[in-house]
């Protein structure tokens, strides 16, 4: 097995007493395109947050060779690990071309940013259309295009994008799924959290199933969409 | 001795305010607006971050004038230049009062952070007044006073005069607004300012430490209010401990008038209370003078003969409509002229 650029053993999240993630392992490799499907409520969102150090979790956490749950959620970006938030977190009151550029906030190299940039217009055309616009005018499709156009010009190696189809029109979640598999296409290790199961398994090679808090259910995509289980649970079948 | 007062006249009826007199009284009123909106700045600034009133911004703001004052006074008889002994005392003032913002936000908000909302509150009152004892301490109960050293030359446009350190004073103001304004709209940083007064957890993800972010506000709030602080008290020649209190009230007043949290709102709000303050206090003498209303009969009458008046609101109610328009604004529009949103919390 190749080195995990991604290790999570054991991870805990508390709400006051209420326990959201109860010790959760995965490992995601150089390269890879692994998801994590499950229910509302399941405890995506809380993992994906204590993977980007947002809230306090207890376990271990390794990325790169390193262990990064000693750190703060602002130390991660310049080491390559990028979140794309649930409800997309863009500003709304910035800019598209501001949110692009706090997106590469931690980068000092002025030409690759620009060069960046370029390439983020190339591969989401709407937002050049609308870069002098505040955030907050822009669709929802759109503030999903944006929020990941923001985490690219960190220039991350891992993104961890937590359900990018949210409330969005069919043909707009087909749009962004494209993106992403471009994007992972392009190199970037992607996690990504879904609750539409069948879109992220297809784009997926691997997936976990979040139940809980716990993860039930961990193996290769194809196996996955087989599994009785999770077409039951899932799948609507 | 207060300027505004130039353009007050108790008169008859039949000299009620002419133009020269509105003139006089809107150059005043933007001379001291654009103080308050300079001060404004600064309480905006950090409750847009942080949702925290810094009720001892106005302090910051006092202890810029008495340093640059103390500075001030003991160049006074060096020899040198008058503009380079200003100059000094506002050198001394902007790093003192800095470093007194990066204190206030280090020691006494930042471990209260994720605290009840009223315990910061508290505390910022608690700051405000170890300030103010804090300067009584240094600089004693007695105003300071601005050494004469400039030469105050006052020129006259359409019947109104306006001074040199008037036109100083709001020439100053509007630049550090036009500098403020460039950094926080243009550049890297003021973005992250930006981003970060609108969600601290995602402009972290962006690798913008919030801590940063928030200490700045305070050092770029302190740093305007001290220069602020020097034009207030060369504007009426003093300086004394207490008076960060009204104007710090002022400029409050003018930060939620404009929609506290927002910067342009916070200029316009200063601008404009300075406007109202110095238009009501030249006009409320007129028009409670009880002599120009239709009930001067019996004593009032005797009274009132030979120009004579009988005035229910002179100018010495001047710091009242501040609060006037502070209460105005909260019942009719609590989000302020510019702001957006009406703040949750309290
Ligand atoms: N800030 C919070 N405070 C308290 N409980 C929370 C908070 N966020 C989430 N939870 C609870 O934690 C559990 C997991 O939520 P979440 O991680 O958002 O799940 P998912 O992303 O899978 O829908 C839910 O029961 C939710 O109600
Ligand atoms: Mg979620």
């Amino acid at each position: 097995m190749a080195q995990a650029l991604l290790e999570v053993l054991n991870l805990h999240v508390h709400y006051g007493g209420i326990a959201a993630v109860k010790g959760i392992s995965l490992a995601v490799e150089q390269g890879e395109m692994v998801c994590m499907i499950g229910a509302n409520g399941a405890g995506k969102t809380s993992a994906l947050k204590a993977l980007a150090r947002m809230i306090p979790s207890r376990g271990e956490i390794r990325y790169g060779n390193q262990r990064i749950d000693a750190l703060q959620s602002h130390e991660l970006i310049a080491k390559g690990l990028a979140l794309v938030p649930e409800g997309r977190g863009v500003f709304a009151r910035l800019t598209v071309a501001e949110n692009l550029l706090m997106g590469a906030y931690h980068r000092h190299d002025a030409n690759g940013i620009a060069a960046d940039l370029e390439r983020v217009y190339d591969l989401l055309p709407r937002l050049l259309e609308r870069r002098t616009q505040v955030a907050g005018t822009l669709s929802g499709g759109e503030q999903q295009m944006l929020a990941i156009g923001r985490a690219l010009m960190g220039r991350p190696k891992l993104l961890l994008l937590d359900e990018p189809s949210m409330g969005l029109a069919p043909l707009m979640v087909q749009k962004v799924f494209e993106v992403v598999r471009r994007i992972a296409a392009e190199g970037v290790t992607i996690l990504l959290v879904e609750q539409n199961a069948r879109l992220a398994l297809e784009v997926c090679s691997r997936g976990y199933v979040m139940e809980s808090g716990s993860i039930t259910l961990a193996d290769s995509s194809a196996a996955l969409l087989a599994d009785s289980r999770v077409r039951t649970a899932y799948l609507g079948e | 001795m207060s300027p505004l007062d130039a353009g007050t006249v108790s008169s008859g009826f039949e000299r009620f305010p002419t133009m020269d007199i509105l003139l006089q009284q809107i150059i005043n009123g933007l001379t001291t607006g654009s103080v308050y909106a300079v001060v404004a700045l600064g309480y905006t600034m950090v409750y847009g971050v942080i949702q925290l009133i810094n009720f001892a911004h106005g302090e910051v703001v006092m202890i810029g004038a008495m340093v640059a004052f103390s500075v001030i006074t003991s160049l006074a008889g060096s020899g040198l230049p008058p503009l380079a002994i200003v100059l000094a005392g506002v050198m001394a003032a902007v790093p003192a009062c800095m470093l007194m913002g990066y204190l206030l936000e280090r020691v006494a908000y930042r471990p209260l952070r994720h605290a009840p909302r009223l315990a910061p509150l508290i505390t910022a009152i608690g700051m405000s007044i170890i300030l103010q004892h804090l300067a009584l301490l240094v600089w004693g109960r007695n105003p300071l006073a601005f050494p004469q050293i400039i030469d105050n030359q006052v020129f006259g446009i359409g019947g109104a005069a306006i001074s040199s350190v008037q036109i100083a004073i709001i020439l100053m103001s509007l630049a550090m607004m036009a500098g403020l304004s460039w950094f926080v709209y243009r550049t890297r940083f003021g973005i992250a300012i930006r981003a970060t007064a609108e969600n601290v957890h995602i402009a972290g993800l962006m690798g913008v430490n919030a801590n940063r972010v928030i200490a700045a506000t305070f050092v770029i709030g302190a740093g305007l209010g001290a220069v602020a602080g020097v034009m207030y008290g060369s504007y009426y020649g003093i300086a004394h401990y207490t008076m960060g209190f009204s104007l710090g009230l002022k400029a409050f007043s003018a930060a939620v008038l404009g929609g506290i949290g927002n910067i342009a709102g916070a200029m316009l709000g200063g601008i404009l209370l300075g406007l109202v303050e110095a238009l009501g206090t030249g006009y409320v003498g007129e028009f409670t003078d009880l002599c120009h209303w239709p009930v001067a009969h019996g004593w009032l009458s005797e009274r009132c003969a030979d120009g004579g008046n009988f005035v229910l609101f002179g100018s010495n109610y001047q710091d009242v409509f501040a609060f006037l328009m502070l209460i105005l604004v909260l019942v009719f529009r609590p989000s302020g002229l510019l702001g957006e949103r009406v703040s949750e919390r309290a």
